[in-house]
């Protein structure tokens, strides 16, 4: 069984940020994984730990700037990884989920995968659609926001529980070979033992450009183009406690009695 | 050019946000001189076809598939109806239900997809503005293309009201059945346990900032002191630091407290959804530009490890 896991790296913002054009400047901003597919990992890792013959492979389109935070999968227990980029995806403008899910569809139509796992969504776009668009391009079947996964691999089934609004849950299942969006919780992620991240140095990260996967530069051309980057109005009314933690805490208590605060 | 809002219902219920896809999906219309029509799959569809028919709703097109949402009924229902209207816009849900089929629909129709809209603009083609990196930034999408496909934030648009004139009329979708091929076995409600936080008159709740497990024994000695209930957001639950029936926000539990005490709480919308019917709202973070501050009474922009420990001894804890 195969199982192929999306990774992403995103840009973290710090509080205090300025931005740059149609980006956030660069002194501001840290690489990670992006948190979905921290969850999304573990839940395939996991598989493998379980069952027999289970094979890894996380596929990731970015610069090769993003092979740390690919690395980071590789020590926690994915197999082998797939970085797709060229030229082409470098001077792409919006890079949107329908781009994106025929990038890794390519890649998944030569992999064969049996299961694909992607986060929700993604923190710094948050576009929320890679993963479902995904499956209808493959023809496969798919579940949005899971947050519990049981596999039955000889019925070819994944009970699963989607994670609706309002603390309930659907309890859903789907044939395979599936598309799940894995949603934050469903698992403890663990971190990266030593030996894993040893391990990880020599595990197979292959690079591909568009070509390689079956793919032009048609592909990233996107009807979709970002116009705009701002910071919102702010619209707080809050009024402030000024001063040391002493005086704001006494100012906050006062406030907290008047309206009938009191053990 | 016409504008196609698809409504979205769950256990018997039709759910606000179907309502305010009407008053976004309005507006649109009015902008490019159209109609406005509106779905709604499976359920009781007469009695949802009714309610749907709010002021300014052209038409109701109903199908009878089914009693829950199923995301392959839907995909197909959708993209046959939006083949038939030929709308400009086909509107969805940025819900749960939403996230798990517009896309599919956007893709089987070959139309661009933008989601989590928080606001339209049609003044020289389709730009839709939406939040990035955790409602920190916004940025506006142009859309070049003939027809596309939008799902929109809840409570970002009031609900249609009033009754409208439209006509109800049985779409007659074919579905195929092999297509099908997931089921929706069942709903659980979870996060039932010892507490109850919506009947709270006082919740001290904490997030991300309180940084380890065993910093929350100090929340907890904060509530005894004010004799408050403790909550919390999001991460706290992922990382089982709080039980599940203690989340606020909007796969946790809707809240309305008196007071609400936010501790380290950025206010992701997510959150804000959960807690924003709080009678005052009381924010502690040491991030001055963190969303929360947005929608507090009161502030206080510091360290919360300072500020904790000396509200603790305000109140002889």
């Amino acid at each position: 069984m195969k199982i192929l896991v999306t990774v992403k790296e995103v840009a973290v913002v710090d509080d205090e940020f300025e931005i740059d054009g149609l980006g956030i400047d660069e002194r501001y901003v840290t690489a990670d994984l992006n948190e979905w597919d921290e969850y999304a990992v573990e839940e395939a890792v996991q598989i493998k730990e379980a069952g027999d013959d289970v094979e890894v492979v996380t596929v990731t389109v970015g610069p090769e700037g993003t092979e740390e935070t690919i690395r980071q999968a590789l020590a926690k227990g994915a197999d082998r990884a797939i970085r797709v980029w060229d030229d082409a995806l470098a001077e792409a403008g919006l890079l949107d989920p329908e781009t994106k899910a025929e990038i890794v569809a390519a890649v998944a139509a030569d992999e064969d995968p049996d299961l694909v796992l992607t986060g929700v969504q993604s923190a710094d776009d948050g576009f929320g659609a890679t993963g479902v668009t995904l499956g209808e391009k493959l023809g496969f079947e798919w579940a949005a926001v899971v947050n519990a996964l049981d596999l039955d691999r000889d019925a070819g089934v994944a009970h699963v529980r989607r994670e609706l609004e309002g603390s309930v849950e659907a309890l859903t299942d789907v044939e395979l070979p599936a598309v799940l969006t894995i949603q934050t919780g469903i698992n403890d992620p663990r971190y990266a033992s030593l030996r894993g991240i040893r391990q990880a140095q020599s595990k197979e990260l292959a690079t591909k450009s568009l070509s390689e996967v079956g793919l032009d530069a048609a592909a990233v051309e996107s009807p979709l183009e970002q116009t705009s980057l701002y910071e919102p109005e702010t619209e707080s009314e809050a009024t402030v406690f000024e001063g040391s933690a002493e005086e704001t805490a006494g100012e906050l208590a006062t406030l907290l009695r008047e309206k009938g605060v009191e053990n | 050019m016409s504008v196609l809002a698809v409504a979205e219902h769950r256990r018997g219920e039709l759910r606000d946000v179907s309502l305010e896809l009407l008053t976004a999906g309005r507006e649109l219309a009015d902008d490019l001189d159209g109609e406005l029509h509106a779905a709604v799959v499976g359920g009781d569809v007469d009695a949802f076809g009714e309610k749907l028919n709010r002021e300014g709703v052209d038409a109701v097109h109903t199908v009878d598939a089914g009693e829950e949402f199923n995301h392959d009924v839907y995909t197909q229902v959708v993209a046959q109806l939006a083949e038939e209207l030929s709308p400009s816009v086909v509107l969805m849900p940025n819900t749960v239900d939403g996230m798990d089929y517009a896309p599919a629909v956007a893709s089987r129709l070959d139309r661009p997809l933008v989601t989590d809209a928080v606001a339209l603009d049609t003044d020289d083609g389709l730009t839709v503005t939406r939040e990035l990196y955790g409602s920190k930034v916004e940025t506006t999408i142009d859309v070049h293309a003939e027809r596309a496909a939008v799902t929109l934030r809840p409570s970002e648009w009031p609900t249609a009201e009033g009754v409208g004139d439209a006509t109800i009329e049985a779409f007659d979708a074919t579905i195929d059945e092999s297509a099908v091929r997931s089921t929706v076995t069942g709903f659980e409600e979870v996060g039932g346990g010892d507490v109850d936080i919506t009947d709270a008159d006082v919740l001290v709740s904490v997030g991300r900032g309180i940084e380890e497990e065993e910093n929350l024994d100090m929340i907890f000695d904060l509530a005894d002191a004010l004799g408050a209930t403790v909550s919390g957001s999001r991460p706290l639950i992922d990382n089982g630091w709080l039980a599940k029936d203690r989340q606020v926000g909007q796969s946790g539990k809707v809240v309305t407290p008196d007071v609400y005490i936010a501790i380290g709480i950025s206010g992701a919308v997510q959150h804000v959804a959960g807690m924003k019917g709080s009678d005052t709202i009381v924010a502690i973070n040491t991030d001055p530009n963190a969303p929360i501050f947005d929608i507090a009474d009161y502030g206080i922009q510091d360290d919360l490890f300072d500020v904790i420990p000396a509200l603790i001894e305000e109140f002889g804890g």
